[in-house]
C-alpha cells in the first residue's frame, strides 16, 4: 500500500490503453492529425482568412485562381479560389466543420437508436428480438448508402430545393443516423446476449430490480467498449455517406458547403483545368476518413472485442 | 431444407410487400397526378369529378390494392418526363448499368483472387504488405473521388515540370510522372451494337470498350479492397486446417496444395459474400454514373429526383428492391445448399 488514493490521471497513465498508444506510431500520428483537423474545424471562424458565408467578401474577379506555387497565383489565397471567387482554404476549413458536425451528430443519433434497440432485442429476446433484427437485416442488405439516398431523395422531393437547403444539416444527421443504426444495434445485441448469462445479472434479478434498471444500469456499462470501437469507424462512414449524398446534390447546398459539396461544385470545372477546386477538398476528406479509420483499427486491437471488419 | 426454402421465400415476399407500401406512400404523399394532367383553367368541380373518376377519393387500402395489382401486371404508371411507361424507361437504361457492373465485376475477380491468394501465402513479403496498405487506404477513398482522380489522370492528363527540363534525367522524370490523358470520361460513345430488345452493347466496339474503362475501374475500386481482405483472411484460415497439413506431409507440391485444395474452399464463402456485394454495388453505380454521365438507371434515378418525376422514382425503387430481394434470397439458398453446416431455419441455438 503505497498510496491510498490513486488519481484518475495516474490510473490512465498506468493503463494498458495509454501503454499501447505510446508504442503505436500509426495511432499517434493519426491522433495528432485528427486533433489538428478537429481544432482547425472548430476554430475555423478565427483561422480562416475569409468568411465564405459572407457574400460581401466575395469578388467574382478572383474566381478560379490556382494555389500558391503555380503561375497566376495570388498570395492572398494560399490554396487558390473556387469558381465563385471564394478562398478555398476558408471554404475547406468551414467545410470540414460541417462534415465533422454531421458525422458526429449522425453517430450520436445512431448510437442512441442502436443502443436502445440492441438492448431491447438482446435482453427481451423473443418476438421483439425477431422483429427488430429482421428490420436490421433487411436494412443492411440494402446497403446503408442506398437507404440514405432514397430517404434523402424523398425528403428533397417533398421539401423542394430552397427549404431543403435550410434544414439540410439536420436532415443529413437524421438520414445517416437512421440509415446506419443496425450496425450498432447488432454489436450491442451480441454483447448483451453474452452479458445476460452472467451471474451479476442473475443477482440483480434476485434482488428484485426492474428490467429497465438491469438493462441500462447493469448491462449497458459492460457493452460500452465495442460500441466505442464501432462508433469510431461509424464516424468515418458517416462522413463518407454525407460526402456521397452532397456529391449527388442530396446534401449540403453550395452556399453552406461541406467537403462533399465542395468536391461536387469543383467537379464541374475540372475539364477547364481547375483541378484544385475539387481535388484539394477531396484530399482533405480522404485524410480525415483515413486517420479516423486507422484510429478505429487501433482501438479494435486494444479493446479486442470479437468483431469482424465489415 | 424445405422449411428453410419456405421461410426464405416468404420473407422475400414480406420484404417486397413492405417496399411496395413504402413506394405507394411516396407516390401518394408526393405526387398529385391532377396537377400534371390538367391546366390552371379547370374549375374546382371539374377537378373533383376527375379525382372521383381516377379513384383518388377512394379509401387508402383500395388505392393501395389497385397500385399493387397494377404493379403485379407490370404497370407502374407513366413517367412525367418521358411520357411513356416507367418500366419501359427503366428497361432502356438498365443495359448500360448492367454492362458497367459486369465490367467492374470482371476487374474485381481477375485482380482480387491472385492478390488475395498471394497475400495469404506470403503474408510477410513486402509486396503483400504494400497490397494490404493500399487496400486500407482504398477503403477510405469514396468512389466518386477515385473517379475524379482517374478523370484528371487519364482523361485530361497531367503535365509535370517539377524537375529541371534542360537535363536529360529531369526531362525523363517529368515524362515519367506526366500522364497522357485522352481516355473518354463522358457517356458510352456513339458506336453501340444492338443485341436484342433494348440492349445496346458497348462490349463489341473499340470506342464502346474505351468508354467502359474509367467507369468500371472506378466502380471496381470500392469493392476491390474488401474482396482482397476477405480472400486473404479466408485463405489464411484454410491454410491452417488439418487437411492442408496432411497434404503437405504427404509431399504434394505447393502449387497443387495452394491452388487446387486450398483455393477451392476459400472461394466458397467469397462467392456468397460476393453475391450480396453485387447488390450493394447498385448504390455505388448511382455515384459512378453521375460522375461519368453514364446513361444507366442510376443517373436516370438522380435526374428523376431533380425533375420530381415521382412515378419514375417509385418504379426505380420497386425494380431495385426486387433486384436486391432476389439476389439476397438466391445467395441465401445457394449458401444453404453448398454449406450444409449452416443452421437452416435460422433458429437461435
Amino acid at each position: 500500500m503505497t498510496t491510498a488514493t490513486v488519481s484518475r490521471w495516474d490510473r490512465f497513465r498506468e493503463s494498458f490503453f495509454w501503454y499501447s498508444f505510446k508504442r503505436d506510431k500509426v495511432a499517434i500520428v493519426s491522433f495528432v492529425v485528427l486533433l489538428l483537423m478537429v481544432l482547425a474545424a472548430v476554430f475555423a471562424p478565427l483561422l480562416a482568412p475569409a468568411d465564405p458565408y459572407d457574400l460581401a467578401q466575395i469578388n467574382i474577379m478572383n474566381s478560379e485562381l490556382p494555389p500558391v506555387g503555380m503561375s497566376g497565383a495570388d498570395p492572398a489565397f494560399p490554396l487558390g479560389t473556387d469558381a465563385q471567387g471564394r478562398d478555398l482554404l476558408s471554404t475547406i476549413l468551414y467545410g470540414t466543420r460541417v462534415s465533422l458536425m454531421i458525422g458526429f451528430g449522425a453517430v450520436v443519433l445512431q448510437a442512441f437508436l442502436g443502443i436502445l434497440f440492441g438492448l431491447l432485442a438482446g435482453y427481451l429476446g423473443g418476438k421483439v428480438d425477431a422483429v427488430l433484427m429482421r428490420i436490421a437485416d433487411v436494412q443492411l442488405s440494402f446497403s446503408t448508402l442506398m437507404v440514405a439516398i432514397i430517404v434523402g431523395a424523398v425528403f428533397k422531393a417533398s421539401f423542394g430545393n430552397l427549404m431543403f437547403g435550410e434544414v439540410a444539416i439536420y436532415m443529413l444527421i437524421f438520414i445517416i443516423g437512421v440509415a446506419e443504426w443496425p450496425q450498432i444495434a447488432r454489436t450491442v445485441r451480441a454483447s448483451v446476449l453474452a452479458e445476460k448469462k452472467k451471474e451479476y445479472v442473475d443477482a440483480a434479478k434476485v434482488m428484485g430490480f426492474g428490467t429497465r434498471r438491469i438493462m441500462f444500469r447493469h448491462i449497458l456499462p459492460n457493452t460500452l467498449s465495442p460500441i466505442f470501437v464501432i462508433g469510431t469507424v461509424q464516424i468515418a462512414n458517416a462522413i463518407i455517406s454525407e460526402a456521397a449524398l452532397s456529391f449527388l446534390g442530396l446534401g449540403m447546398p453550395e452556399t453552406q458547403p461541406s467537403l462533399g459539396s465542395l468536391i461536387k461544385s469543383g467537379f464541374d470545372y475540372i475539364q477547364s483545368g481547375s483541378w484544385w477546386i475539387t481535388l484539394i477538398p477531396g484530399l482533405v476528406l480522404v485524410v480525415l476518413v483515413l486517420v479516423i479509420n486507422l484510429l478505429g483499427d487501433w482501438l479494435r486491437d486494444v479493446m479486442n472485442p470479437r468483431l469482424y471488419k465489415g | 431444407m424445405l422449411a428453410f426454402l419456405v421461410q426464405r421465400i416468404s420473407q422475400a415476399f414480406l420484404v417486397m410487400f413492405v417496399i411496395s407500401v413504402i413506394a405507394f406512400a411516396i407516390q401518394d404523399g408526393l405526387g398529385d397526378p391532377l396537377q400534371e394532367m390538367v391546366g390552371m383553367s379547370v374549375s374546382a368541380e371539374e377537378r373533383e369529378a376527375i379525382r372521383e373518376e381516377l379513384g383518388l377519393n377512394d379509401p387508402m387500402v383500395v388505392q393501395y390494392l389497385r397500385f399493387a395489382g397494377n404493379a403485379l401486371q407490370g404497370d407502374l404508371g407513366n413517367s412525367y418526363f418521358y411520357s411513356k411507361p416507367t418500366l419501359e424507361v427503366i428497361a432502356e437504361h438498365l443495359p448500360a448499368t448492367l454492362e458497367l457492373v459486369i465490367g467492374a465485376s470482371l476487374i474485381i475477380v481477375f485482380l482480387s483472387v491472385p492478390i488475395g491468394v498471394y497475400a495469404a501465402i506470403r503474408p510477410q513479403a513486402w509486396l503483400s504488405k504494400l497490397f494490404m496498405g493500399v487496400s486500407t487506404v482504398g477503403i477510405s477513398i469514396p468512389v466518386f473521388l477515385t473517379a475524379i482522380v482517374l478523370i484528371q489522370l487519364f482523361s485530361i492528363g497531367v503535365t509535370v515540370n517539377w524537375f529541371p527540363s534542360d537535363t536529360g534525367w529531369g526531362q525523363w522524370l517529368n515524362d515519367f510522372f506526366s500522364t497522357e490523358g485522352g481516355l473518354p470520361s463522358y457517356g458510352r460513345g456513339d458506336e453501340l451494337t444492338h443485341l436484342f430488345g433494348t440492349w445496346e452493347s458497348g462490349f463489341f466496339t473499340g470506342t464502346g470498350l474505351m468508354h467502359l474503362v474509367l467507369p468500371s475501374v472506378s466502380l471496381a475500386s470500392i469493392m476491390l479492397p474488401l474482396f482482397i481482405r476477405l480472400i486473404r483472411a479466408e485463405m489464411m484460415e484454410v491454410l491452417q486446417s488439418d487437411y492442408i497439413r496432411y497434404a503437405r506431409a504427404k509431399g504434394l507440391s505447393a502449387g497443387r496444395i495452394n491452388f487446387l485444395h486450398a483455393l477451392k474452399n476459400t472461394m466458397l464463402p467469397v462467392i456468397t459474400v460476393g453475391g450480396v456485394q453485387i447488390g450493394i454495388m447498385v448504390a455505388y453505380t448511382i455515384l459512378t454514373e453521375t460522375v461519368f454521365q453514364w446513361p444507366g438507371v442510376g443517373l436516370m434515378f438522380l435526374e428523376a429526383i431533380t425533375r420530381s418525376d415521382i412515378p419514375l422514382i417509385v418504379a426505380y425503387l420497386m425494380v431495385v428492391g426486387l433486384i436486391f430481394v432476389v439476389t439476397n434470397t438466391l445467395v441465401d439458398l445457394i449458401y444453404g445448399l453448398v454449406n450444409p453446416t449452416v443452421k437452416l431455419t435460422g433458429k437461435k441455438a
